[in-house]
């Protein structure tokens, strides 16, 4: 497998080109928006639920690298029909797994963007414990 | 396709001087696309600060062994080299800094705090570093000072236009510039924002980390106040850079950093400083880098300056018209004529982040991001760019393998 297919490998290119659950939803229940300042890719989610808590849609926007916008597009497939706590505390292992490819560590924040906008977003309006490592002052996700 | 344009300066054996052209990377030779970085390092350089720890090595400035004289020589010495570089008048008004940044901080803190104040305003350039912005935006906020930008146009060149309006709403205290565009290349007509500058009254702080290491610098010429210079940019170690000051305004200016060394004499009741450049140098200086930074200016000089420029000129001259054989591939920034040696482009729908990365497994080392010109991004309509920038020991055929590069980009992603 050449290196380009051992990143960008197929399953990536496609959510990638055909994001899933993209544009936000209207109404919605929660939105949160993040940049990784790094490489200034943004990331905006937004939740609606429904009964208990249970994450019923997700819709995100975003511009930035094909990791970044790959990884959200296949979060919110992961989460969809979840609930908040549930997601709140998914340790980012399981995205990464999804994902599925090895990332430097300046990729890695590319690839877990996403997932920190969407917890702040469950923060907010579930008040569901927020990570340190994807706080306001994380460093790299700067959150409005 | 290796088409070699004749260049002006012996590359080949230059080259040599390099030692991290022999890195392999990926199992590829490397090409090194982002001089505007930071520079790579010459024998000449890394030999003289070994042999600078190996036999004169001590504190400044203070010991009265014979090493501690030789030291200070090392250290002084390097002063006086940097002195010469920038045609400064006098080697008193240099001051050694950890960098450029920190060479700007010390004039927004120290000029700034002292000088500022409500009713005044503080003009900066729309494709200004954070170097050369974020401090005086900061100043300007804890002073009541106003904060305004000198705009650009879609080229990235300054719009002179708006100096009139500029000057008639406000009463400007400090312009500040960069000579070079980090991000574009663009050349900043410097001298003639001097001039504006000091008829309003306002002082012209220049930032010359871009331009330094590529084009002769001459703070008389251009007629600014303060000038700060980077080493690292020029070939010569990190953490060390310096600020030339105009003498008048450097003796009023209070301390920046406090501690040993700056002072005269301290006693339970008061303190006194130091003089020029002493009073700015607080603590244990980097002592072995600043003589690394005279090394390193004495390389580059050696090969000429001008001589420098015009490599770098036929390089981007022959870099933008291959680039231009890309549809899919749009550059930023000012016609050839008035920009140095950095190329910023975008790749029709790849990101900046997978552009470089793929063209990482070919050796090919470029930059991708916002080059610390945020303001400038948003004005350009994109969240990053990809830039390649050369320098001496820059090459035709590294080009040639940039734009192979970015054809396996745009097939694989585009």
């Amino acid at each position: 497998m050449s290196e380009f297919e051992q990143l960008y490998r197929e399953v990536i290119l496609d959510h990638y080109k055909t994001p899933r659950n993209h544009g936000l939803l209207d109404p919605n229940d929660a939105v949160a928006e993040g940049q990784n300042p790094l490489c200034g890719d943004e990331v905006t989610v937004s939740i609606r639920f429904g009964e208990g808590d249970v994450i019923e849609g997700v819709g995100f926007e975003g511009r930035g690298c094909a990791i970044s916008q790959a990884a959200t597009s296949m979060l919110t497939d992961l989460v969809k029909g979840r609930t908040a706590q549930d997601v709140a505390l998914m340790p980012k292992e399981e995205l990464l797994d999804e994902i599925g490819i090895p990332l430097s560590p300046v990729r890695l924040k590319c690839a877990l963007l996403g997932l920190g906008v969407l917890k702040v977003a469950l923060h907010r309006s579930k008040g569901t414990p927020l990570p340190e490592e994807w706080g306001p002052s994380s460093g790299y996700i700067s959150v409005e | 396709m290796a088409v070699l344009t004749p260049t002006s300066i012996d590359t080949a054996a230059l080259r040599a001087d390099f030692p991290f052209l022999e890195e392999l990377v990926n199992g590829k030779p490397l090409a090194y696309l982002d001089s505007a970085s930071s520079t790579q390092k010459p024998r000449q350089v890394l030999d003289r600060v070994r042999a600078f720890y190996e036999h004169e090595y001590a504190n400044v400035h203070r010991g009265v062994y014979r090493l501690a004289e030789r030291a200070t020589e090392g250290y002084e010495g390097a002063r006086r080299t940097v002195a010469t570089f920038v045609n400064a008048p006098s080697e008193r008004d240099v001051i050694f800094t950890r960098s450029a940044t920190e060479s700007i901080n010390l004039v927004a803190y120290a000029w700034g705090l002292q000088n500022l104040g409500p009713g005044d305003t503080v003009v900066i350039t729309e494709l200004e570093h954070h170097a050369n912005f974020v401090p005086w935006q900061f100043i300007a906020s804890r002073t009541g000072a106003s904060f305004r930008h000198i705009p650009i146009d879609d080229a990235g060149e300054l719009q002179l236009d708006a100096l009139a309006g500029l000057a008639r709403e406000n009463s400007i205290k400090v312009v500040a510039a960069g000579l070079v565009s980090n991000s574009l290349g663009t050349i900043n007509p410097v001298e003639r924002l001097a001039a504006w500058a000091h008829e309003q009254g306002a002082i012209m702080v220049v930032d010359a980390a871009q331009a330094a290491p590529h084009r002769t610098i001459d703070v008389q010429a251009l007629g600014c106040d303060f000038l700060a210079l980077s080493s690292h940019k020029l070939c010569g170690p990190s953490g060390i850079g310096a600020l030339w000051g105009r003498r008048e305004l450097l003796e009023e200016m209070a301390p920046f950093n406090l501690g040993g060394e700056m002072i005269r004499s301290v006693g339970l009741d008061r303190t006194t400083f130091n003089e020029l450049p002493h009073k700015f140098e607080a603590g244990t200086p980097a002592i072995a880098e600043a003589v690394g930074f005279g090394a390193a200016i004495d390389y580059i000089s050696e090969i000429g300056l001008p001589a420098i420029e015009r490599h770098e000129h036929e390089l981007t001259v022959y870099a933008m018209a291959r680039l231009e054989e890309l549809a899919w591939v749009r550059v930023f920034g000012p016609p050839v004529e008035r920009r140095a040696g950095i190329v910023s482009f975008d790749v029709e729908g790849v990101h900046p982040h997978d552009v470089a990365q793929i063209l990482d497994w070919d050796g090919i080392a470029v930059r991708a991001g916002h080059h610390c010109t945020q303001p400038l991004m948003k004005r350009l309509g994109v969240a990053a760019t990809t830039r390649a920038s050369f320098y001496l020991y820059s090459i035709a055929e590294e080009v040639d393998r940039l734009v192979d590069g970015l054809h396996k980009v745009k097939k694989s992603l585009g």
